[in-house]
């Protein structure tokens, strides 16, 4: 589904303090699959996620969605393809606060303009689908740490993406959480959702509902399992 | 369309939402904003009310007036000076004018003593008196009253009031009192044939610059005074009190400029933090500063809408009783009128622009910056 | 009802211009309804020949603007050092200078 290839990413590039993230990546994410990529902090997993999921651009190499090249279009063309093809489950979840645990997951709909009924009725099964159906009134920083995970886990799939991204989920889990997150994401794949995570957790990585594991390091691929 | 309404509407679902989120802050700025837009459009709407009025009711004044001067004041009109005038073509009618002012004590005011003209349908008999209503109201005067004046030689005068002038007609006449040409004679110590000035009715307006040109001619010591001037004077009156109120306003509305643009600029790290997770999860930069522009649009136009229908109750409903206290000055007989609503379109066009269009400025410049930031700056943060 | 903020927005709106509006049928109605009252005034001033309005009536420079002197010392007349503060903010007004030249001119005596 995902091709990467000899893909490069620099910051601050030209100046005295560049820093290349990515050194040549090339690796195939198969869809309806849940793909790890594994490695310490500095390794380029993160960097390699955000240009997969269309938020940032590689410095050179080529990634394809769907046979088709992405990694040149300009920002309103990737806007428009990371809002129909992936959700995003931020490692620090980026919830907006002060808003109810409804409207964020309400969020990533607002600028298609769809109705907002069906928005509103979709967002609250996501929400009854994640146990939080009692919440969701509630402002976003009442909540636990674990709901607020699975708030962002709803808003990552209101727009009903082939693909969600998930950076380091578990990180700010205790294992109770982070094996509840495990079965959420088991009940994700089931629905036959792409599903491609950061982690270094060893919980995450031996789960049994990931399927590929690929190990980086300095920017490189340094094994796949 | 229904997309585009729909993305419009879910966008101001989000910014009110946001808003709501400081309450009181966000009440309090929408509050101090109608105020400032209540108090502009309050000196507006009066002032161009007031001007409106001044020129309809003195409209029906003479097109000119005749002084004498003497030494560079204004003194008497001495006996002949009508009959020279006769002799200008133009001229309709032609009548000299007896009044005065006399200072009341009791009141601490000064009252205008007037001699209706002999065809004006308003003759006062003698020993009689129609006053003003604003004075009438003051002293507690009804027809049938018995009132004194001590005359500036020292006589005592005793007046009947015949009719207290009607009250619709304050603005002309609040302090007026009328009385016959010959107890104004004896009351001031007036030589027969001594008049104060002399109107002129003109029958030609086109004319009326000419005989002016023709007066200081031939009465060389006269000085003419056009109907267009008293206008324009009033005009510049009411300029003059209009921008009092605008100097002492300009304080506060300056201070609220300052506030507002701070408010509306100043973007915080947690604002900014919330733009890049909107494009982090599929917002376009457009999104985001459409969305700001509903802030900046809703907050300044309901400011606007409330601010101007306060005003517009104030002026015309409640008899402008915050601008009283300035307007009236040091004036003791402040008559009580009502305005009569005369707005300008124009002007309140000028008012929106120039209160709506700043504010919505003000939130959406600022929000360009940050809105093109990269959507990835959340995930590297 | 009205759940979403959007519509309760609207809802405001749509009443608020509505009163806006409404501002301007009011005032077309106070016009007629104060139009006797402005008319009586009018009558009043035609009647006695009347030249000023007694809003002011504390001074002669607000009560009879048009029986102030033209060219004396300490002047009550309008085109004269003023007693307004805006007088220091603001110079009279070009056209009524330039008028009251004119007619100094035509007089060819100084008044």
């Amino acid at each position: 589904m995902i091709e990467v290839s000899e893909v490069r990413k620099a910051f601050n590039q030209g100046r005295h303090n560049e820093y290349w993230a990515l050194k040549g990546i090339s690796l195939t994410i198969e869809a309806k699959k849940v793909t790890a990529l594994c490695g310490p902090s500095g390794s380029g997993k993160t960097t390699l996620l955000t240009i997969i999921g269309c938020l940032a651009r590689p410095t050179s190499g080529r990634v394809r969605l769907k046979e088709r090249d992405i990694s040149g279009l300009p920002e309103r063309f990737l806007t428009d393809i990371r809002r129909s093809t992936f959700g995003f489950v931020f490692q620090q979840f980026n919830l907006i606060k002060g808003l109810s645990a409804l409207d964020n997951v309400m969020l990533p709909a607002y600028p298609l303009g769809g109705d907002w009924r069906a928005l509103r009725a979709r967002a609250e099964s996501l929400l009854d689908s994640l146990g939080l159906a009692h919440r969701r009134e509630a402002r976003v920083e009442w909540l636990s740490g674990g709901e607020q995970q699975r708030v962002a886990i709803a808003r990552a799939l209101v727009n009903d993406p082939e693909v969600l991204i998930a950076d380091e989920p578990t990180a700010n889990l205790d294992t109770a959480l982070s094996k509840e997150f495990l079965a959420i994401l088991e009940a994700l794949a089931e629905q036959g959702r792409t599903v491609l995570l950061t982690s270094h957790d060893p919980l995450v990585v031996e789960a049994a509902v990931i399927d590929s594991v690929i190990d980086m390091r300095d920017g490189q691929i340094v094994g796949i399992r | 369309m229904k997309t585009w309404i729909e993305k419009q509407k879910a966008l101001i679902d989000f910014t009110l939402a946001s808003l709501a989120r400081r309450k009181i802050k966000n009440l309090g700025l929408l509050l101090v904003y109608t105020l400032i837009v209540f108090l502009l459009a309050s000196v507006m709407l009066f002032t161009h009310a007031l001007r409106k009025e001044a020129g309809k009711v003195l409209e029906n004044s003479p097109e000119v007036i005749v002084q004498r001067l003497v030494a560079g004041r204004h003194d008497l009109i001495p006996p002949g000076y009508l009959e020279k005038i006769g002799r200008i073509r133009g001229v309709q009618k032609k009548e000299g004018r007896l009044w005065g002012y006399y200072y009341d004590g009791v009141l601490k005011a000064n009252y205008t003593f007037m001699v209706p003209q002999p065809d004006a349908l308003m003759a006062v008999e003698s020993g009689k008196i129609a006053v003003g209503a604003t004075m009438a109201r003051m002293r507690g005067l009804v027809p049938g009253n018995t009132i004194s004046f001590r005359s500036y030689s020292g006589k005592l005068f005793s007046f009947e009031v015949s009719s207290v002038l009607p009250n619709k007609s304050e603005l002309v006449s609040a302090d007026l009192v009328l009385l016959s040409e010959a107890d104004f004679r004896a009351f001031f110590e007036l030589p027969p044939g001594y008049y104060n000035d002399i109107v002129l009715s003109v029958a030609n307006p086109l004319e009326v610059r000419n005989i002016a040109t023709k007066l200081s001619t031939l009465l060389p010591d006269s000085r003419p005074i056009l109907r267009e001037e008293v206008l324009r004077t009033y005009e510049s009156i009411f300029n003059w009190r209009e921008g009092i109120v605008l100097v002492l306003l300009s304080g506060a509305i300056l201070a609220f400029a300052i506030f507002a643009w701070e408010k509306a600029s100043g973007l915080s790290a947690e604002e900014k933090r919330e733009i890049g997770i909107l494009k982090a999860i599929g917002w376009e930069t457009g999104d985001v500063i459409k969305m700001k522009f509903w802030e900046g649009a809703l907050v300044s136009l309901a400011a606007f809408l409330l601010g101007y229908i306060a005003a517009y109750l104030h002026v015309f409903r409640f008899s402008s009783w915050l601008f009283e206290p300035v307007l009236k000055g040091w004036a003791v007989l402040y008559p009580r009128f009502e305005l009569t609503p005369e707005v300008d379109g124009f002007q309140v066009a000028t008012l929106f622009l120039f209160t709506v269009f700043p504010y919505a400025v003000a939130t959406i410049v600022p929000i360009w910056r940050a809105a093109i930031t990269d959507p990835d700056a959340v995930m590297r943060g | 009802m009205l759940v979403r903020l959007s519509h309760r927005a609207i809802a405001f709106f749509a009443i608020v211009l509505a009163l806006f509006c409404l501002t301007f049928v009011d005032a077309a109605y106070l016009r007629a309804a104060r139009a006797a009252a402005l008319a009586e005034s009018g009558v009043l001033a035609a009647r006695l020949g009347l030249t000023d309005l007694s809003l002011f009536t504390e001074a002669r420079y607000t009560r009879h603007p048009t029986q102030a002197d033209l060219h004396s010392a300490f002047q009550d007349h309008p085109m004269a050092f003023e007693h307004f503060p805006s007088g220091s903010l603001m110079p009279p007004p070009r056209m009524l200078t330039k008028e009251y030249e004119n007619l100094d001119r035509k007089t060819k005596s100084p008044d």
